[in-house]
């Protein structure tokens, strides 16, 4: 059998570019200079099946209408909603993604910037490596996380792991979302963020990013959480008013955050910087080279099964 | 730990029919410490104890960790009673203790909470690199060089510890939580314990990603995690050391990060704090740490809380509360 003629949009993994390679005929608009995709494109229309995108980094639509024999969009990605899925059911191709890998990661992360806002951990190392612990002693005492009450907006995948995690540390569970979850008794459901801000010691916020939840974390619910609390993000940065956070951290109406996203990524807001009580981290929610393996072989698994017409394994359309 | 005030000697009350209990200090107290325990004890520095003191006195407190010898508890000769507000009492010469009959108290559960919750902070730390991350970010990375290079996933990673006491037990629950399979290190298997047991640390590290250091300073486990050991965790494992600098070679420790005989570390404790070796500063496959893991409070109180209910029991001639074997 010819193997299946695949389109490489974006810059991907080095690990995924080679296994695509190994398997498929691997064309890579990446390598063509902008002004020569028209022609690359078209010199391939009659030939590329299948199209493989990060859309991460954005999904340009022409590319995808100009392939008349287009099969498959496989996202390199759990969101894509960059993509149009319309048009692509409307002709008929197909579009996977990659849910469920980067759960652990992301639950992971959300529980260690927790505990280092809380214990102040990259402070420490700051502390220690400019030799301020052997001229200044010890560090003043920093706040505990076990048996601390958190908060989780979104009890989705990522907020269950999240939930599961944090109980091993003792602490009470409660959560927000439209509706509750039958399935969780033990978790306390609450009806408003700004209930649950009031509630909780450490908010979490691991929802999708849509109409209702964008700014959920409003002032509002900033000072429900107040002096002592610790807002995480491991969302997206548009889920907080980031311009309240900045000054709610500065003047301590909020106790501390860890924030793996931010509204205008990759600037930070340079009011961070300078705060003790923040931990930042730059978007690495799945930043592992497990779990990057996991989305490419998932990638790959999904246009092998296709090639050979068998049902895709997760697919969106 | 912070340094506090200096104990408020109370003579008026010593001659009363009713005196204070003397108890010495070997070291300055903590403010956290000074109003429940002068309300009900002569608190006076072992330095500072006149002859009369030294020749009655039947307790002696640590706060930190100063270096209680032979010659300090010979010194006593009433001693009957070292209350250490730590977890570890490797700064107390136990065999002298033992010898003279001298009982030792150590914190108990106080600390077990936040130095399990410290140390898996520090593992997630040293994986996702969230110090060096957060570093990196404030340095302005992020803008001007683009994505930070991949971490190390933390879930399923295979977690030893060495020392499955009170804080490893934590340790075990916690990471078990994040769906890493937990073996330990002891001097013998725990009866009923569900994790697997590893008769030496070598053994031990050979099967796990994340290697564990939450046991006793001993004259057994002083320098347990030496270059062997190192090897057999390998240049993809993580040393995490919550209990003492002295239980790990330093210097092999420093050789083995740098030269990827290991692949990373998380460090509250060292062996001659607060020095630190300083080619660990410039190693972006480390976190350190000030020995803050216990440093919060919640156990400040813990711990003063059960060094009170020792020294109360102690002189009310009632069991002490958290008695180390000795």
């Amino acid at each position: 059998m010819e193997s299946m003629a695949v389109l490489l949009l974006h810059p991907v993994d080095k690990y995924l570019e080679q296994e695509l390679d190994r398997r498929f005929r691997l064309l890579r608009l990446v390598d063509v200079p902008p002004d020569g995709h028209a022609d690359f494109l078209r010199a391939h229309a009659a030939s590329v099946r299948a199209v493989v995108t990060s859309c991460g980094s954005g999904c340009d639509a022409a590319p995808i209408d100009q392939l008349q024999r287009l099969q498959i969009v496989a996202c390199y990605s759990v969101g894509y909603d960059l993509l149009d899925l319309d048009r692509c059911r409307h002709r008929g191709v197909r579009v996977t993604n990659t849910p469920g890998v980067l759960t652990d990661d992301v639950a992971d992360l959300a529980v260690g910037l927790a505990i280092a806002a809380l214990r102040r951990i990259p402070n420490a190392d700051h502390y220690v490596r400019n030799g301020r612990w052997k001229a200044n002693g010890h560090y003043a005492l920093t706040t505990r996380f076990s048996g601390k009450r958190v908060g989780i907006i979104g009890l989705g995948r990522i907020g269950l792991a999240i939930a599961k995690r944090v109980e091993a540390f003792g602490c009470p569970v409660s959560y927000y979302q439209r509706t509750r979850q039958a399935y969780y008794p033990t978790y306390t459901y609450l009806r408003t963020v700004v209930d649950l801000a009031a509630n909780s010691d450490v908010l979490v916020v691991a929802c999708a990013l849509n109409e209702q939840s964008r700014g959920i974390v409003s002032r509002e619910v900033m000072e429900a959480l107040g002096p002592g609390g610790v807002l995480v993000n491991v969302g997206r940065g548009a889920h907080v008013d980031e311009p309240e956070l900045v000054a709610a951290l500065s003047e301590g109406r909020l106790g501390g955050a860890g924030l793996d996203v931010f509204d205008d990524e990759p600037d930070v807001p340079e009011a961070l910087m300078a705060l003790h009580n923040v931990v930042l981290s730059p978007h690495v929610g799945s930043g592992t080279w497990e779990t990057r393996k996991a989305m490419a072989d998932l990638v790959v698994a999904n246009l092998e099964v296709h090639a050979l017409n068998k049902p895709l394994l997760t697919p969106v359309v | 730990m912070a340094q506090g005030g200096q104990p408020i000697l109370d003579a008026t009350e010593s001659g009363g029919p009713n005196p204070k209990p003397v108890v010495l200090l070997a070291d300055p107290l903590i403010d956290e410490f000074e109003p429940e325990l002068s309300a009900r004890y002569r608190l006076v520095p072992v330095a500072d104890a006149d002859a009369a003191t030294a020749a009655s006195a039947r307790a002696l407190l640590t706060v930190d960790l100063p270096a209680v010898t032979s010659d300090v508890i010979d010194a006593l000769p009433a001693l009957e009673l070292v209350v250490a507000s730590s977890a570890g009492v490797d700064h107390v010469d136990l065999a002298a203790c033992r010898r003279r009959g001298v009982r030792v108290t150590n914190a108990g559960d106080a600390y077990s909470a936040d130095a399990a919750d410290y140390a898996v902070g520090l593992a997630v730390a040293a994986l996702r690199r969230v110090a060096a991350a957060d570093a990196f970010v404030r340095r302005g990375g992020w803008s001007a060089r683009g994505e930070y290079p991949l971490a190390t996933k933390v879930s399923g990673k295979r977690v030893g510890i060495v020392g499955l006491g009170r804080i490893g037990a934590q340790v075990a629950r916690r990471l078990a939580a994040f769906g890493c399979p937990v073996a330990y290190h002891s001097r013998a298997p725990k009866p009923g314990c569900p994790y697997r047991f590893f008769a030496t640390a070598r053994a031990l590290a050979a099967d796990s990603d994340v290697l564990v250091l939450s046991c006793a300073l001993t004259a057994e486990t002083r320098r347990l995690v030496n270059r062997e050991v190192m090897e057999a965790l390998g240049a993809g494992g993580v040393l995490v050391n919550v209990g003492r600098g002295a239980l790990v070679d330093e210097p092999e420790l420093v050789r083995c990060l740098r030269e990827g005989v290991i692949g990373g570390a998380g460090l509250d404790v060292y062996d001659g704090e607060p020095d630190v070796p300083p080619e660990l500063f410039a190693m972006d496959n480390v976190v350190l740490s000030d020995h803050r893991a216990v440093l919060t409070p919640e156990s400040m109180q813990g711990v003063l809380d059960i060094v009170a209910g020792n020294l109360q029991a102690f002189f009310a001639g009632r069991p002490l509360l958290s008695p180390v074997t000795l």
